[in-house]
């Protein structure tokens, strides 16, 4: 019998460096290829990413944990009848489904502001990070508001709070939307804040918080941003590019450059 | 004027042109998003053999969208290369990819007849072209660009080094630089897409990337991939700015979304060629493009998304770049919904490119929520790389932890330089060897720990 040679990975002797960034930096190398761990690795990141697209909210568990503090959601959907048609029609995404509108109304504002949990890109992030969110945000909330029944929106993006803050006759909808899952971040939450929702609202009307997750902004202080935000708007009755975030500086990052063609980036 | 054809008895009719060429393009989410793709297979096919039997000539006569509402339409007029056209004016679209495959119209023809292709031109016939046809016919075109090194000699694929990082950490820039590097990339451009706007954090980013190239005298160039007018504004207070970099579109309209119009291309295209950086040649522009950009900008005006993107290449043309990038994957399912449809755009936007005489690279690339793997982008590096890509794009692992998408890595590079026998740019590859990071067969060489550059590099990186 031949000895056997254990294959040899030409790893990469700068590992240290990894210190100052999460890129996949010193992989190492088979030839000119990845070694099998790396390629596991990351074929398990995608899958998980993957997985988060496609995953709808969990109504039961979700509804417990909403319970348990206090909250009982008014559960709507948006125009598109599945995940496919969700993502092939955002135009379907950002409006309500008709048969929806009536539960709306039924709530009876005006209020000044509307919380709304949605599915956006990722349930799972609405799903794990919607209720200690929520929680967190409740102490931000100032008594004199007329606050709304919270709504769950499934199929959402999130122009449909436009439609949900005018069925309601809101002041202000703060949208909580699952946002597109990176390879290092399949459950991230952004907030989005619209004063004064109206279908047809543009983008540059909004103010946006990304990245909430335990291991990226936390629920203290996106609640604290948020918070913050949502005081500024209904006080200045504006959102958007003119209402900077000014709760701390320097200001939040973004989680896209400004300059990639992006009209898919976040929840929308 | 409108168009039909008879097929079985049953006849199609087509408004005007760009309803036919629309109709005659290949599937993609994004046209149905618009509402003007074919409604069958069958009126895909009636579109087609009705658009082959259009001349070149009618084409031209023919502007999409009005000369007088589109400064883009106007480039694209202004600038036709009517001596040049009339070698080819006569042929209909039918008869021009028949020309285009023939082997008398080789490099020398190509280069030619490239100012006289118009963007509808291209498009025009790529819609009746086979995967097979967009490779063949895009390797016989050469497109060479230089500014401190020559880009798309044949032989030679570039990488464009990518090493983002989402609160835009100099240290884990520069981190991601060495990496690539070390991985022999970086010859296109080492190209960083700040997460910030901020002048100062620009600033930062400049600087060291500048730094970076100086000392161990790369013979490559940098880009920070922001906003043209912060670049234009950085340029006066003393950035050291290699190449300008700047989204475009096909439309007057998308590039009003984007902030910019030609005079503002113009006037950053001047400022960048006054600081005269450039060693080999002054080719100082940067573009990035991408099927879709004018849909979701509401500023297509009827005109299909591929369509749109060939005349986004008329822009970039206008300023002579080093580099132009269609960011293919990138914007989403609902443009582009799967790998087979992320493929064909990359054959297109690369065949439409090379064909007018821009020196085309791809950002092979998808997002989460596309019906995409990183097998579909091993496809499409490979037929690309069979096409003659100029560029590709290297990111650690490729995975961009700013912009939250997959790309290629600097394996994915490595591996086709392996299939394929491609060598990078002469005189980056001469500074690899200099470096003693590829060996006597061109390869990577193993790496110890005291290698001077690695050693430098990471001092370097722990001092910025």
């Amino acid at each position: 019998m031949s000895e056997q040679k254990p294959v040899v990975i030409e790893a990469n002797p700068w590992t240290e460096l990894r210190q100052f960034t999460d890129a996949r930096i010193a992989l190492g190398r088979v030839g000119s290829s990845l070694p099998t761990d790396e390629v596991l690795k990351f074929g398990l990141a995608h899958a998980m990413a993957r997985d988060a697209v496609h995953a709808a909210l969990e109504p039961t568990s979700l509804d417990a944990s909403l319970a348990s503090l206090g909250l009982k959601p008014v559960w709507i959907r948006s125009r598109a009848p599945d995940r496919a048609s969700y993502l092939l029609r955002p135009d379907l995404g950002r409006t309500l489904a008709d048969d929806c509108e009536p539960d709306l109304r039924a709530c009876k504002g005006p209020f000044d502001v509307v919380l709304v949990l949605a599915d956006g890109l990722s349930a799972i992030a609405a799903q794990a990070h919607g209720a200690p969110l929520l929680q967190a945000l409740m102490a931000h909330l100032h008594p004199a508001w007329r606050v709304a029944p919270l709504i769950v929106a499934t199929q959402a993006r999130v122009a449909l709070g436009d439609d949900i803050g005018e069925a309601l006759a809101a002041r202000l909808v703060v949208m909580l939307i699952g946002e597109r899952p990176g390879l290092s971040s399949p459950d991230s939450l952004g907030a989005y804040l619209t004063f004064n929702p109206r279908r047809g609202r543009s983008d540059a009307e909004r103010n946006c918080i990304s990245n909430i997750r335990p291991a990226g902004l936390s629920y203290a202080e996106a609640a604290r941003k948020i918070g913050w935000l949502m005081g500024e708007a209904l006080m200045r009755q504006i959102t958007g590019v003119e209402l900077k975030d000014d709760s701390d500086m320097p200001a939040l990052a973004r989680p896209v450059a400004p300059e990639r063609l992006s009209p898919s980036a976040g929840g929308d | 004027m409108s168009y039909a054809h008879t097929i079985n008895g049953s006849g199609y009719r087509f408004a005007d042109l760009k309803t036919l060429l629309a109709k005659a393009s290949p599937a993609r989410s994004g046209d149905y998003l618009a509402g003007i793709g074919a409604a069958s297979a069958v009126e895909r096919m009636a579109a087609r053999l009705c658009l082959a039997e259009v001349t070149l000539a009618e084409i031209v006569n023919n502007p999409l969208i009005p000369y007088e509402s589109d400064e883009v339409t106007r480039l694209i007029c202004d600038r036709h290369a009517v001596s040049a056209f009339a070698e080819i004016a006569h042929l209909t679209v039918g008869d021009f990819r028949n020309w285009l495959l023939l082997e008398s119209t080789d490099e020398a023809t190509l280069a030619r007849i490239a100012p006289a292709v118009t963007p509808e031109i291209a498009a025009a016939v790529s819609k009746l072209m086979r995967n097979q046809d967009l490779i063949l016919v895009a390797r016989k075109c050469r497109v060479i660009t230089r500014f401190r090194n020559t880009i798309g000699l044949p032989g030679r694929l570039a990488v464009r080094l990518q090493p983002n990082h989402p609160t835009d950490d100099v240290k884990g820039v520069a981190a991601s630089i060495l990496d690539g590097l070390l991985y022999g990339s970086g010859d296109a451009v080492i190209g960083i897409n700040p997460a910030s706007d901020s002048l100062p954090v620009l600033n930062g980013l400049w600087r060291m990337v500048d730094e970076v190239i100086q000392r161990f005298e790369v013979p490559t160039q940098s880009c920070v991939l922001t906003h043209v007018t912060s670049q234009i504004k950085a340029m006066e207070a003393g950035a050291p700015i290699d190449l300008v970099f700047q989204s475009v579109a096909g439309t007057e309209a998308a590039n009003q979304s984007f902030g910019i119009t030609l005079a503002m291309l113009k006037e950053a295209h001047e400022a960048a060629l006054s600081l005269k950086r450039g060693t080999v040649g002054d080719n100082v522009m940067y573009f990035e493009t991408g099927q879709g950009s004018a849909l979701s900008a509401n500023a297509h005006h009827g005109v299909d998304q591929q369509t749109c993107e060939a005349r986004a290449y008329a822009v970039a043309r206008e300023f002579r770049p080093l580099l132009v990038n269609t960011v293919v994957g990138f914007i989403g399912p609902e443009y582009l919904y799967d790998g087979k449809q992320i493929i064909r755009a990359g054959l297109e936007d690369h065949f439409c490119g090379k064909l007018m005489g821009v020196p085309l690279g791809c950002d092979v690339c998808y997002t989460n929520h596309a019906e995409a793997d990183q097998d579909d982008m091993d496809n499409l590096l490979t037929v690309l790389a069979a096409a003659g890509v100029t560029y590709i794009m290297g990111i650690p692992g490729a995975d961009d932890i700013m912009l939250n998408y997959q790309s290629t890595s600097f394996h994915d590079a490595l591996y086709l330089r392996e299939a394929f026998g491609l060598k990078h740019a002469p005189e980056f590859e001469a500074w690899l060897e200099r470096m003693k990071l590829l060996n006597a067969a061109g390869r990577l060489q193993s790496l110890g720990p005291r290698h001077p550059l690695l050693t430098a590099l990471t001092d370097m990186t722990h001092a910025a």
